[in-house]
């Protein structure tokens, strides 16, 4: 396999990484709104509504500097980070 | 001194912000000095709007790479802050805390919509786009899938999308303009559209660029100084995204005691249009998973489809700059986002409390229509109260407010200074016009450069494309203020359209584009046309009476359009021949940081 593909390959996985944990904050933790409201959460607001204001939000602003950060070390790694010069 | 121009950036927008809070602290003086809410209320429109113009007129070029792409050097951070201004329009800012406040859980998967979509775009879309070098985002999917046919129908979809997203964002402005200048809407429409042009017309991207980031400092400022202010006033708490707990379950129990009784039809038919009622509990989970995932889910793909945020990481030095600043654009606008339900948590309380001083619900009407704050919003069309069942009480079901008043109501009724109202109005109008901006020069980018200079003349050289982009601007600009004067619909309602379209016809173009290399040209027509028809389809069904399926409604049918689009560009591509090997290859290149991007520096 070339550099390239190897390349892409990891990227991919990163990708799949991403947009699991995407998923639970957008999508999975609402499937169970209604009983996980119930509970109190951080701050003393209920989960579900702690989640809709602050916990899925800043959770995305995590996930992407998070991501970033990986992203650019998986191009180190291989030798695909930019020059400056370009 | 260009180069200077960056490297000063941080010290530029310091003395900036310095400045617009000196011009604060003077309008309160002058307040306390006597002078009147109107004037103080023009100052700050007026004052602001000519800084923008001034930033406009000194970003101007002739120049196409800055005119397109802001010369490709706005720095992470700043870019952050500009994508922030480009992303909360008006109805980030005016109707969004209003929704909140009426809808309560239901609604807020909005928030959860327009904040998840840019992990979409960070991690399947922006770095590559950025990469690519192009323009336009129909550049991308003319010179991806190659032929005219591609690049148009990628224009189509895009100018749907936009159009109908700017035309709500002129109607914020002229709303805005109409308040706090007091001219009529008619007029006020082309004032706001006017200050609009000023800010983008010379300098294109770079000057929208420049002013988009003093927009977003003034709409912050704007947005979180009363926040905090009537939080403190009202002792909830002194800062009230940790401390709100208590008025949060405080609204539960009130609910309880209150109950929502459900008025009779006639009854509601005494109520002024577009005024509600608070009919849903406010932080219990009040709609079915699948209306929230759905809605949630249609907001996420289309933020990641909508060209002028993905323009916005055109303009960036590098790949690596392009990521980040997707994380820094997030931040940004997560400041005002989880801002948002705070507004609402404290204006919903302060109203209904009978335990608050300015609580009203309990009070007697004569006691309510006595209040100075009631007088004034009552006139304005925004608060209403009828004594449906004849007690002389003021019952929960017979008070009526206007969205728009969460925000623009809330600190006079908590009792701050008028120069708060006056930076409110500053604040919306900054956030209306660079929303504006963003999408009218994303429409006539595509069309100058996509349509005129790609398809029609490809030989026309740059002063003669550039002025053909200034030209369309205007049109489009026009075209826009003379369907928002005619005020046919809701800011929120052409928001959340213009999202659904833009999925339907762009999101698995523009993915596929990237991660599927088989995708080819008959596959990415058919995907952009079919998926944009058939989610316009289902809005005109849905809205003409049809019944819908899946529980998907008009706000959610880009969830259709963007299925059909996916389904026909898989087995469209599948069915005709693989992409050629030049086409293979620029994929390939795409998807590392290092090397040329496809399109050359000038194209």
């Amino acid at each position: 396999m070339s550099n390239q593909q190897k390349h892409w390959e990891k990227t991919r996985g990163l990708l799949f990484i991403t947009l699991a944990i995407w998923f639970v904050f957008s999508i999975g933790i609402f499937l169970f709104g209604a009983e996980m409201n119930k509970v109190t959460g951080p701050f003393g607001y209920p989960w579900t509504y702690w989640f809709t204001c602050q916990g899925s939000l800043g959770a995305f602003v995590i996930l992407i500097f998070w991501f970033a950060n990986r992203q650019e070390k998986i191009d180190e790694e291989f030798g695909f980070s930019e020059r400056e010069d370009e | 001194m260009k180069g200077n121009f960056i490297d000063n950036l941080p010290k530029v927008y310091g003395i900036y912000t310095g400045g617009f809070i000196g011009f604060i602290i003077i309008m309160a003086i002058a307040e306390q000095m006597g002078m009147t809410a109107k004037a103080i209320g023009i100052a700050f429109v007026a004052f602001t709007v000519f800084i923008y113009a001034l930033i406009g007129w000194l970003s101007r070029t002739a120049q196409a790479d800055a005119y397109y792409v802001a010369g490709r050097q706005v720095p992470t951070v700043f870019n952050g802050m500009a994508t922030a201004a480009d992303w909360m329009s008006g109805a980030s800012f005016v109707a969004m805390a209003g929704g909140i406040y009426f809808k309560g859980y239901g609604y807020m998967a909005l928030l959860v919509g327009w904040t998840g979509g840019y992990v979409l775009v960070a991690s399947l879309l922006a770095p590559y786009l950025r990469k690519f070098g192009c323009y336009t985002v129909p550049d991308f999917i003319g010179t991806r899938y190659g032929g005219n046919l591609a690049r148009f129908s990628a224009v189509v979809v895009l100018t749907v999308a936009s159009f109908t997203y700017v035309t709500a964002q002129i109607n914020a402005t002229g709303t805005i303009a109409s308040v706090a200048l007091d001219i009529p809407f008619q007029y006020a429409v082309y004032v706001g559209l006017i200050s609009i042009l000023l800010c983008s017309m010379l300098g294109g991207m770079r000057g929208v660029t420049w002013t988009q980031v003093a927009q977003y400092i003034v709409l912050i400022i704007a947005y979180l100084l009363p926040v905090f202010w009537i939080s403190n006033k009202m002792g909830a708490g002194f800062f009230p995204h940790f401390m709100l707990a208590d008025e949060v379950a405080r609204i539960g129990e009130l609910e309880q005691q209150f109950g929502f009784v459900k008025n009779a039809a006639a009854d509601l038919k005494s109520v002024p249009k577009g005024l509600a009622g608070i009919t849903k509990a406010h932080s219990a989970v009040n709609a079915t998973p699948w209306a929230f995932i759905s809605l949630a889910l249609a907001m996420m793909m289309g933020t990641a489809s909508l060209p002028h945020v993905m323009m916005r990481y055109f303009t960036t030095p590098s790949v690596k700059a392009a990521r980040k600043s997707v994380g820094w654009s997030l931040f940004f606008i997560f400041l005002l986002y989880s801002s948002a339900p705070m507004l609402a948590t404290l204006s919903k309380l302060s109203l209904i409390d009978p335990n608050l001083p300015t609580g009203i619900i309990g009070k007697t009407f004569a006691e309510v229509e006595a209040i100075d704050w009631y007088q004034n919003w009552n006139q304005a069309n925004l608060m209403f109260i009828s004594d449906f069942n004849g007690n002389g009480t003021l019952e929960l079901n017979e008070f009526f407010m206007g969205g728009k008043a969460v925000v623009l109501a809330t600190p006079e009724i908590a009792g701050l200074p008028y120069v708060i109202s006056g930076l409110v109005a500053a604040g919306g109008m900054a956030a209306a016009m660079s929303t504006a901006d963003g999408l009218i020069l994303a429409i006539a980018n595509a069309i100058s450069h996509d349509v005129y200079y790609k398809i029609i003349d490809p030989k026309a050289e740059t002063a003669k494309r550039l002025l053909v982009a200034r030209v369309l601007l205007v049109i489009i600009g026009f075209a826009g203020a003379t369907i928002a004067a005619m005020e046919i619909q809701g800011i929120l309602g052409s928001v959340i359209w213009a999202f659904d379209f833009a999925m339907s016809g762009l999101f698995f173009p523009l993915v596929l584009g990237v991660w599927w290399k088989r995708a080819n040209r008959q596959g990415a027509i058919a995907g952009m046309l079919g998926g944009l028809i058939a989610g316009a389809w289902y809005l005109v069904w849905v809205r003409t009476g049809g019944s819908g399926f899946l529980g998907i409604t008009q706000l959610t049918f880009g969830i259709f359009g963007s299925a059909v689009s996916l389904v026909l560009m898989v087995v469209v591509s599948l069915m005709t021949a693989e992409p050629d090997k030049a086409t293979q290859k620029m994929v390939d290149d795409v998807r590392v940081p290092s090397g040329k991007s496809i399109l050359g520096k000038s194209h």
